[in-house]
């Protein structure tokens, strides 16, 4: 790590900032399909939000995301606007995608969430295409390809590797090492010690990090952003966290060791992350319970817009399969 | 008559001319550009020398890997052709295809498209065997989002390809390997086939042959012999296989009155049940025999010369199949 990447007082107020977005909108989430009023297939990324919010403050707008199931701390940390996202979540006709995508496959061009994939490891070679025609026009973006372990052991991950780095492309392989590939953990399915170790397979740097601290993932993310801005070429990242929940909202988590599971709650980078920032004077106890309350607010207020919003007309069904409707086959219609 | 090309020649002459009146066009694949031979049967032959390696390069064989860079520059505003060698390689590449390809412009609501061209080569006879030689049209006919495209001579062959790099949707270029040295007349480069316009191959009277990439010229040989018998064949080369011309065939048919299907894809749930089904439909009643289907047998394709020989529809069997619909 080198010293140049020690965030300052703006960017860890900036980092905490996303980090309380991206925890209160997946309690809400949780607490909303509680009571029915959503449903919706929902994989939880609580205890994870360092990583995206220690990231996207090194991105612009204009830098490119490909995410996956798991994903909308990755959209939210990018830029997403709550009320498009709770809209599309909700299936509504004013989402992000008019309701067609869902929270699995959610667009938003206008902030560069280009691709969010339902199919594990397919982010990367994707990932792989935005950063060529990115290095191919000299435009500068950085693209990040954000996966979890279980998609290092996929083809896909190793074809999108080994491509980038043969081509030097400006792109980020960021897993976020939560210790469960769905309901495997780990050491029962990867066959490497630690999956930045892979890197060394295809010729690029391999950075593992703990991804539940905010200081070490800022310095590598910015690092690997630098790197690719400047035509250096891929970089993975493997950061190390731990899903506080089961794979999917619903799914009953025996297969989680419980002991390593309360530990891992118990050591929530969340509440760690906000009293060091008042310890160390970057922030005191107003201004983040501001940031919380805000928050709280603007999602509470995009749900209830949500909900009150219209579903899409059937007829969707016959548009943007492809870019002239009257291409659908008649038959089709429902 | 008109100077004539080889099919090679025109798909040569179609990449060429596309990336040199759009510099947005990328051409990649497994061995495309001229220090790897331009092409594993040079289709691309000149290429990289002519535009440099940036925009025709070759690429690790790892066809996910090509079918995810070919669709991300093309959310990035290029126009990539990708070229999977070989159609049974396109399987490797499904999730890319299927999941992402097809569907990205649906799920995002119409915020994004896929705005690719895959060409790959396929078809039986010349010994390949069962994992070279596949047609696999109606796979990609069957996902919602992609377009399908079989040319059967070298003039279509440009103006088809031309217009599939210029469309807006995922579209798989099929490229018949016995027909890459069939000749046929040059075309301009201003040529362009419509996608979704089937042509009417030859005209007739009795019976309709649809049709698509080389079993189109079994169709037109089969039609030669028919007329020395006194029986009149309409073939028409769909071209485009999804959107198919469904006007055209329906058109056609009320005319003949028999609909007879050929293709070198195995006849169960094979596109010709798609045609058949649709033209029953319309034409219920008014037909003079049953809708005929011709396909490859239901096996993989085999190596051995006799039992390949015996694989795909030809024209003899077309003639057979005819006899008996108008007798």
């Amino acid at each position: 790590m080198k010293n140049s990447y020690v965030p300052d007082a703006e960017t860890l107020v900036e980092i905490f900032r996303r980090m309380a977005l991206l925890k209160a909108n997946d309690e809400h989430t949780r607490r909303l399909m509680a009571t029915g009023r959503l449903i919706t297939p929902y994989y939880s990324y609580r205890g994870q939000e360092v990583i995206p919010s220690a990231l996207s403050v090194s991105l612009t707008d204009d830098d490119y995301l490909c995410t996956i199931y798991r994903g909308i701390h990755d959209m939210l940390a990018k830029g997403m606007p709550l009320k498009e996202l709770w809209a599309e979540v909700a299936g509504r006709v004013d989402g992000t995608c008019k309701g067609k995508g869902g929270p699995m496959h959610i667009t938003y061009p206008k902030k560069g969430i280009m691709v969010t994939t339902g199919v594990v490891g397919s982010s990367m070679p994707i990932a792989n295409g935005l950063a060529w025609g990115s290095k191919l026009s000299g435009d500068g973006r950085v693209t990040v390809a954000t996966f979890g372990d279980g998609a290092s052991n996929i083809g896909a991950f190793h074809e999108a590797l080994n491509l980038a780095s043969v081509w030097k492309l400006p792109v980020i392989f960021l897993c976020q090492n939560n210790q469960f590939g769905e309901h495997t953990a780990y050491e029962k399915a990867t066959s490497a010690k630690q999956i930045a170790d892979r890197a060394v397979s295809y010729s690029m740097p391999g950075v593992r990090v703990d991804g539940n601290d905010p200081y070490e993932m800022y310095a590598v993310a910015a690092e690997a952003v630098g790197r690719a801005r400047a035509g250096e070429g891929p970089t993975l990242i493997e950061a190390v966290t731990f899903r506080f929940h089961g794979h999917v909202m619903g799914d009953d988590d025996s297969y989680m060791d419980k002991v390593r599971k309360q530990a891992a709650i118990e050591a929530d980078p969340y509440p760690r992350f906000r009293a060091r920032l008042i310890a160390d004077g970057i922030a005191d106890e107003a201004l983040l319970a501001g940031i919380e309350a805000k928050h709280n607010a603007a999602i509470e207020a995009a749900i209830e817009c949500a909900l009150a919003a219209k579903f899409p007309d059937v007829s969707e069904l016959r548009q943007d399969v492809y870019a002239d409707d009257s291409l659908v086959p008649e038959e089709s219609y429902a | 008559m008109s100077a004539q090309i080889t099919m090679i020649e025109a798909l040569n002459r179609a990449l060429a001319d596309a990336i040199e009146s759009d510099p947005k066009v990328l051409l990649f694949g497994e061995d495309v550009a001229d220090g790897e031979g331009g092409g594993v049967v040079g289709i691309s032959g000149g290429l990289s020398t002519r535009f440099g390696n940036e925009r025709v390069r070759s690429t690790p064989i790892a066809e996910q890997a090509i079918i995810g860079a070919a669709i991300g520059s093309s959310l990035n505003g290029w126009k990539p052709v990708a070229e999977i060698m070989l159609m049974n390689f396109v399987t490797v590449a499904m999730d890319m295809l299927v999941n992402h390809a097809a569907k990205l412009r649906f799920m995002s609501g119409g915020q994004t498209g896929v705005p690719i061209t895959v060409r790959t080569m396929t078809g039986a006879g010349i010994a390949s065997g069962g994992q070279h030689a596949d047609y696999l049209e109606a796979w990609f006919a069957h996902v919602a989002g992609m377009k399908v495209i079989a040319p059967s001579n070298p003039e279509d062959a440009y103006g088809l390809l031309r217009s599939c790099i210029d469309d807006p949707d995922p579209c798989i270029f099929i490229e018949n390997l016995l027909l890459l040295g069939a000749k046929g007349p040059a075309p301009e480069s201003d040529h362009r086939v419509p996608l979704g316009k089937a042509a009417v191959a030859r005209e007739g009277t009795d019976l309709t042959i649809v049709s698509h990439s080389r079993m189109v010229i079994e169709s037109l040989g089969a039609a030669e012999a028919l007329a020395s018998e006194g029986i009149s064949v309409e073939v028409i080369d769909l071209r485009t296989i999804q959107p198919w011309d469904k006007p055209a065939v329906i058109e056609s048919v009320r005319k003949t009155g028999r609909l007879m299907t050929v293709h070198e894809a195995a006849k169960p749930f094979g596109i010709g049940a798609e045609i058949a089904a649709v033209v029953n439909h319309e034409l219920f009643g008014k037909l003079k025999a049953p809708v005929f289907r011709l396909g490859g047998a239901y096996c993989a394709v085999p190596f051995t010369r006799p039992l390949e020989a015996a694989f795909a529809p030809d024209a003899s069997r077309i003639v057979e199949g005819a006899r008996a619909m108008i007798k």
